[in-house]
C-alpha cells in the first residue's frame, strides 16, 4: 500500500516538474497553477506514505537514505507549497520540483530497510540534517535564479524567464534566509550524529570521509555565513558560493550512499 | 430603432481636422442639445478628446441616421466645410458600432494601445450625457456595459501592465532589482526633463529618500525642493553614490562623469549591494565599461526604449485577446438587446391586463351579490375571453417582430398604447439612470502606466 502511495507521488511530481518547467517559457500563469495543484495533489500522497511508513515501523526505523530522502523531498516540496501559496512566486517550483523529483526517485530506488544496527536516536540525526539541507537547497535555488537574473538583466535580455524571476534583492534575501535557517538544523544534526556516534562507537568522530565532507560543508556554510555578515559576500557572491555549497552537499550524499552504508549516519 | 456612430479619430484625420472638431468641454451641453434637436436621433452621446472625436446615437433610421450626424458634424463646425470633413468620417451600425465604442473603451484603438486615458474621458463624456439626458435606456446600457468590458480587458489581459516611456521603463528595470522601492534611496545627478520624470516616477512608486547634484546649485536647490529631497555640491557627488541605490545621471556634459573607479569603489562601500545606474544622457555621462562591474546595473537611453519597443510589441500581442474579449462581449449585449427589451414587455402587458381584468369582475361581480357559482364562472370567462382575444394578436406580433430589425420600435409602440412604464427602469436596480453607478474608484488608472508626454512616439498626448 505505501508503495502505491509512494508511486504515485512520484508520478505527480513528475508531472508538477513538467508543468512547472514548461511555466518558463509560457507567458501566461496557467502552467504553473496545474503544477501547483497536481503537486499539491503529490504532496498529500507523499504524506500518506510516509505516516504510514513511520506507523509502520516507528519514527526510530527512518534511518535508512530511502527514507532520509523521501523526507527531504517531502519538506522541499512543503516549502515549495508555502512560497507559491503565499507569496504568488510560481518560479520556485521550476527550480525546487526537479530536486525534490530526482531525490524522491533516488530513494525508490534505494533499499527501504538498512541492515547495519542502528541507535534508536539516530533519526534525530537524519531528520535535523535533512531541513539543514533543505535550507541549502533552497538556497541553491535562489542563487541559480541569482545567478540568472543578473545575467539576463547584464545582457538586457528581457525574455520570458526575466519577466518571471523576482527582483534580485528578494533572492538574495530569501537565499540569506535559507542558510540561517539551514545552517544552525544541520549544526544540531550534526552534534546528534556525533552523540549516536559516540554512543554506538565510543567516538564522537571517527574521521571516515561522509564525517570530513560533512563537516567541510559545515565549515563552507559557516564561512559563507560569516562572510556576509562581516565583508559582504552578497549578492552574485553569496549565489555563487550557495551553488558551489549545495553541489558539496549532493557529492557528500552520493559518496556515502555509493559506499553503501545503506544507513545515513 | 439603430445604434450608430459616426466621428474620426488618429486613425483618420490629422491633427488639424481633429482640433477643429473637437468639442471643448465648456460647450458639450450646448452641442448635445442640438444633437438631440434633429428629427430621428433618439439617444446621444457624444465623445470628444485630441485624438478621436465621436457621436454615438440610437436612430429611427439607418441612412438618415448617418446623415443627421453628419450634418450636426458640419452645423457645429462651421470652420470646416463638409467636403473637408466628409472623407475623414466614418460610420459604423449596429453590432459593428457597439464593437466599436467597446474597443475604444479598452482602450484597443487607442494611438498608444492599452493607455488608460480613454477610459476616464469615455466616463466624463457619459456622465454630461446623461446630467443632460441625452442617452437613454440604451446607450446608458451600451456605455456602462463598455466600461466594463474595459475593465476586464485590463485584468485579463496585460494589456496595461508594461511600461511603455522611456522614464517608465527606468522604473520597471529598478524593480527588477529592488523589491521594495521604499528603503532605497535615489541620486539624481543632472536635471534632465526626462530624468526629472523618472524620479517621479520612483517617488509615486514610493521612494522616499532623494538626493540632487547639478553642476548649477541654485537649479539643484528649486528640484530639492519639488522632490523634499536634499541638495549635494556637484564636487562631492561621486562620494554620495555609496549611498543611492539609483542613480539616474542627465546632464549637458560631453564627457563621462562617472567611471569604472567611481562605480568600483561604490559598491564595495556599499559591501555588494546591488546599484542601478541609469544613464539618459546623450552623449553618454557614464563610461559604458561600468556594465562589466559585478553588482552594478548600467541602462542607457538605447536599452530603455528598446524595452518600451518591446512592451509596445507585448501590448500588441494581447490586443488580440481583447479583441475575442470584445468580440464575446458584443455578442452578449446585442442578445440582450434583443429578447430583453420583449420578455419584460410581454409580462408587463399581461400584467396589465391581468390588473384590468380583476378590477372590473371585483366591480361587476360587487353589483351582482346574488350569482350562482356557475353564473360567477361565466362572468369571469367573459372577462378573461375578451382580455385574452384583445391581447392574443399584439402578444404574437410583438414576439414574432422582437428578433426583426424593426422589434425595438413595436416594443416601443405597445408600451406607449398599453401605458406601460419602461421596463429597464422598472426591473433591474442595477441598471438605474443616475450617475453615480459610473464614478467607481480606478486605481490602475494612476498605476503601471502613468503616461507622460515624452513617451509618445508621434509626441500627441490623448487629452
Amino acid at each position: 500500500m505505501t508503495a502505491i502511495f509512494f508511486m504515485v507521488t512520484i508520478a505527480l511530481y513528475l508531472g508538477g516538474t513538467a508543468f512547472s518547467s514548461a511555466y518558463l517559457s509560457r507567458r501566461d500563469d496557467t502552467l504553473a497553477k496545474i503544477a501547483l495543484g497536481v503537486t499539491g495533489v503529490g504532496f498529500l500522497m507523499h504524506t500518506v506514505a510516509l505516516l504510514a511508513r513511520v506507523g509502520e515501523a516507528g519514527p526510530e526505523s527512518l534511518v535508512s537514505f530511502h527514507d532520509a530522502l523521501s523526507f527531504f523531498a517531502w519538506a522541499l516540496v512543503l516549502v515549495f507549497l508555502w512560497v507559491d501559496v503565499r507569496h504568488h512566486l510560481h518560479v520556485m517550483g521550476s527550480f525546487l520540483l526537479p530536486l525534490a523529483l530526482l531525490s524522491l526517485i533516488w530513494a525508490a530506488v534505494l533499499p527501504k530497510n538498512t541492515t547495519a544496527p542502528m541507535l534508536k536516536t539516530v533519526w534525530v540525526h537524519v531528520t535535523l540534517s535533512m531541513l539543514g539541507t533543505v535550507g541549502f537547497a533552497v538556497a541553491f535555488a535562489a542563487g541559480l535564479m541569482y545567478v540568472i537574473q543578473d545575467g539576463l538583466l547584464k545582457s538586457k535580455q528581457f525574455n520570458v524567464l526575466y519577466s518571471k524571476l523576482p527582483p534580485l534583492d528578494f533572492l538574495d534575501h530569501l537565499n540569506q534566509l535559507a542558510i540561517v535557517t539551514g545552517f544552525p538544523l544541520l549544526t544540531l544534526g550534526i552534534i546528534a550524529g556525533a552523540l549516536s556516534a559516540e554512543v554506538a562507537r565510543g567516538a564522537y568522530l571517527n574521521w571516515n570521509p561522509e564525517q570530513v565532507w560533512a563537516l567541510v560543508t559545515w565549515a563552507f556554510y559557516c564561512v559563507v555565513l560569516l562572510g556576509r555578515i562581516t565583508v559582504g559576500w552578497r549578492a552574485k557572491r553569496a549565489a555563487y558560493l550557495t551553488i558551489i555549497g549545495f553541489g558539496g552537499v549532493v557529492l557528500t550524499l552520493i559518496g556515502v550512499v555509493m559506499k553503501g552504508h545503506g544507513a545515513a549516519l | 430603432m439603430h445604434i450608430i456612430v459616426v466621428g474620426l479619430s488618429h486613425k483618420t484625420a490629422p491633427v488639424e481636422v481633429r482640433e477643429k472638431l473637437a468639442v471643448p468641454e465648456s460647450r458639450l451641453d450646448e452641442a448635445l442639445a442640438r444633437l438631440r434637436s434633429y428629427a430621428g436621433i433618439k439617444e446621444g452621446f457624444l465623445l470628444s478628446t485630441c485624438n478621436r472625436v465621436e457621436v454615438y446615437a440610437v436612430v429611427e433610421q439607418i441612412e438618415e441616421g448617418h446623415a443627421r450626424v453628419h450634418e450636426f458634424f458640419s452645423d457645429t463646425h462651421l470652420a470646416l466645410s463638409s467636403e473637408q470633413l466628409t472623407p475623414h468620417l466614418y460610420g459604423y451600425t449596429g453590432d459593428r458600432a457597439i464593437g466599436h465604442l467597446f474597443r475604444v473603451a479598452a482602450s484597443l484603438d487607442s494611438m498608444i494601445v492599452g493607455e488608460p486615458q480613454i477610459l476616464g474621458q469615455l466616463k466624463d463624456a457619459f456622465e454630461v450625457a446623461l446630467n443632460h439626458k441625452a442617452s437613454g435606456v440604451v446607450l446608458n446600457k451600451l456605455v456602462r456595459k463598455a466600461i466594463s468590458v474595459a475593465k476586464r480587458v485590463r485584468t485579463e489581459t496585460k494589456i496595461a501592465e508594461t511600461a511603455v516611456s522611456v522614464s517608465y521603463a527606468a522604473v520597471e528595470l529598478a524593480k527588477k532589482i529592488f523589491s521594495n522601492l521604499s528603503e532605497k534611496t535615489v541620486l539624481l545627478v543632472g536635471a534632465g526633463e526626462m530624468a526629472k520624470l523618472a524620479a517621479q516616477h520612483l517617488v509615486d512608486q514610493g521612494v522616499r529618500k532623494v538626493s540632487i547634484t547639478t553642476r548649477d546649485a541654485a537649479s539643484a536647490v528649486d528640484l530639492a525642493r519639488r522632490f523634499s529631497a536634499n541638495s549635494i555640491p556637484f564636487e562631492h557627488f561621486r562620494h554620495e553614490m555609496a549611498e543611492a541605490d539609483i542613480v539616474i545621471c542627465s546632464t549637458g556634459a560631453a564627457r563621462y562623469l562617472i567611471g569604472v573607479e567611481d562605480v568600483e569603489q561604490a559598491v564595495r562601500r556599499r559591501m555588494n549591494r546591488p546599484i542601478f545606474l541609469i544613464d539618459i544622457s546623450v552623449p553618454r555621462n557614464i563610461d559604458p565599461a561600468v556594465k562589466d562591474i559585478d553588482n552594478a546595473f548600467l541602462f542607457d537611453i538605447d536599452d530603455l526604449e528598446t524595452r518600451v519597443e518591446q512592451n509596445l510589441e507585448e501590448r500588441r500581442r494581447e490586443a488580440v485577446k481583447a479583441e475575442q474579449m470584445v468580440d464575446e462581449e458584443v455578442e452578449q449585449i446585442l442578445h440582450w438587446l434583443k429578447s430583453l427589451e420583449v420578455t419584460p414587455t410581454i409580462v408587463a402587458l399581461r400584467h396589465r391586463a391581468e390588473e384590468i381584468k380583476q378590477a372590473e369582475i371585483g366591480k361587476a361581480l360587487a353589483r351582482l351579490p346574488n350569482l350562482s357559482a356557475q353564473e360567477r364562472s361565466v362572468v369571469e370567462g367573459l372577462a378573461s375571453g375578451i382580455v385574452n382575444k384583445l391581447l392574443h394578436g399584439s402578444l404574437v406580433t410583438l414576439k414574432a417582430e422582437s428578433t426583426s430589425g424593426g422589434g425595438a420600435m413595436f416594443i416601443e409602440a405597445a408600451r406607449r398604447f398599453f401605458g406601460l412604464e419602461d421596463p429597464a427602469a422598472a426591473g433591474r436596480p442595477g441598471d438605474t439612470s443616475s450617475a453615480t453607478a459610473i464614478d467607481e474608484p480606478d486605481q490602475a488608472e494612476s498605476g503601471a502606466t502613468r503616461e507622460s508626454p515624452e513617451q509618445h512616439p508621434a509626441g500627441k498626448r490623448q487629452t
